[in-house]
């Protein structure tokens, strides 16, 4: 298939950026959106043109690398998939595409398609991790876990922080992922002693990222690759609740 | 104090408040329509009701306190409401300093959600409105102060006056849509059991608040409400 493409492209972080047109001829339908890139950025460089900048890394959806804003929605028109799961054929011959970066100030640009998202990485440092101690490994048995309660921390934990959600958001809230954060580590035992400090620690951090306010619109939801719950942010809600309420040191 | 400072200077912190007083106003919204259908018992009865507001909780409370301690609370929440709707705004406006060149095509947000601040401005402006039509009287035509059933007749004679406050009624109906079922969310107030209720209950509650408000204009407008002989 033939296809036309508007694809932002911005030198630098301090660069206005435009959208660039490029046609990309003669694209497979089995090829996936990076490959269609992958193929546009060889035929650039054979041209001796800069190829497009842009992030992937494990390509089969799990690592969270790949993401940008196809035909204004996050990860494309393809519902539970990252960019690299989105494959041509969801495309027709002669289309028009319009790619952009993710948009938030806490996630700002570093070069066309590619945002910085340190500021995930910085929340998870403020409280998304269990203190263990470490020895020898004790029995795997040793507590119980609900299988309800298993279940639910493992939908929490499918997310792979690839930050659609706040590309999606009206807001630019990191909510659905600070909610998921909280979630996996909460619904389970070994989550429990850091539980409440856990929750105020992620979500000032976040607020100091710069990241917006949920308004609950649902949109992260409907964008998320790994389709994590609104639920969660309800449960994120409550354990504040509860943090502000009893948590020894604010 | 602390925590309570640490709720406020949080995002999800803000929303709690916000929605706690939102909680507050939907109570009181519903209580107001209730009242404004005892339109339809008569003119005796709307005055005594309208009479009755003021000397609730007597003896303990003097005549018409009880109703001022309403309106404290009432005009707390507001300020609270407002003050968290406008930092919220510039908030969010902050996070996203580069718009989208192409914007965003909504999937999950309704009108109702992506409005709520324009509904909350226009709700903020009818109630100025609203307390200076019924409750003092500068923009009613003709006001006498105790007269609720006449005071109300004559104010929706005007055609475009009660056209007026049955737009704002829908526009009060699609705030509540949004808000009641947000205040679910933001309580934490979730479960697998009764989730699939939240939506339509929050349908349900704009429906009638928006019904029961536009019924007393419309009684109005159509002659079903009117004073007869007594002007």
């Amino acid at each position: 298939m033939d296809l036309v493409l508007h694809i932002w492209r911005q030198a630098g972080p301090t660069d206005k950026g435009s959208f660039v047109r490029y046609e990309a001829k003669d694209i497979s339908d089995h090829a996936s959106f990076l490959e269609m890139l992958d193929i546009l950025n060889e035929r650039l460089t054979e041209r001796g043109e800069e190829p497009i900048a842009i992030d992937s890394d494990c390509r089969e959806g799990i690592c969270g690398m790949c993401g940008v804003v196809i035909d204004r929605l996050p990860h494309g028109p393809q519902h539970g998939a990252a960019t690299c799961q989105l494959h041509m054929r969801h495309f027709k011959d002669g289309d028009e595409i319009w790619i952009e970066p993710w948009r938030a100030r806490a996630f700002p640009v570093v070069k066309d398609l590619v945002v910085d998202r340190y500021a995930f990485d910085r929340i998870m440092q403020a409280g998304g991790f269990v203190s263990v101690r470490t020895s020898a490994p004790q029995d795997a048995n040793a507590i119980l876990i609900p299988k309800e309660k298993a279940d639910l921390a493992m939908d929490a934990a499918a997310c792979i922080g690839c930050g659609a959600c706040v590309a999606a958001c009206p807001n630019a809230s990191a909510m659905l992922f600070v909610s998921a954060k909280v979630s996996q580590l909460g619904l389970l035992p070994q989550g429990q002693p850091e539980r409440r400090e856990r929750v105020l620690r992620m979500l000032g951090r976040h607020d100091e990222e710069g990241f917006g306010m949920c308004s609950n619109y649902g949109e992260c939801h409907a964008a998320c690759p790994a389709e994590i719950s609104l639920d969660f942010i309800a449960r994120l809600n409550r354990d504040m609740f509860g943090a502000v309420a009893t948590a020894v040191e604010l | 104090m602390g925590r309570v400072l640490s709720l406020y200077r949080s995002s999800v912190g803000k929303k709690i408040l916000m929605s706690v007083t939102g909680v507050v106003f939907v109570f009181f919204v519903i209580a107001h329509m209730v009242g404004n259908l005892k339109a339809f018992m008569g003119p005796d009865h709307f005055d005594e009701y309208a009479h009755f507001l003021r000397e609730i909780g007597e003896p303990i409370f003097p005549y018409g306190v009880l109703l001022w301690v309403f309106r404290i609370v009432l005009l707390g929440c507001l300020a609270i409401h407002a003050l968290f709707a406008l930092q919220t705004w510039w908030t969010n406006r902050a996070a996203r300093p580069v718009k989208y060149a192409k914007g965003l095509q909504p999937e999950e947000s309704t009108f109702a959600s992506r409005n709520m601040r324009w509904g909350g401005i226009v709700l903020f402006l009818f109630v100025v409105a609203h307390l200076l039509h019924f409750t003092t009287g500068q923009l009613h035509p003709d006001f006498v102060p105790g007269a609720a059933f006449r005071n109300l007749v004559l104010g929706f004679q005007e055609q475009w006056v009660a056209g007026l406050y049955i737009g704002v009624m829908f526009v009060l109906g699609l705030h509540l849509y949004h808000g009641v079922w947000s205040s679910f969310q933001t309580l934490g107030l979730n479960h697998p059991g009764y989730n699939r209720y939240r939506r339509p209950l929050a349908a349900l509650v704009a429906i009638v608040v928006f019904l029961g408000f536009a019924a007393v204009p419309v009684a109005v407008l159509t002659g079903t409400l009117s004073l007869g002989g007594r002007g």
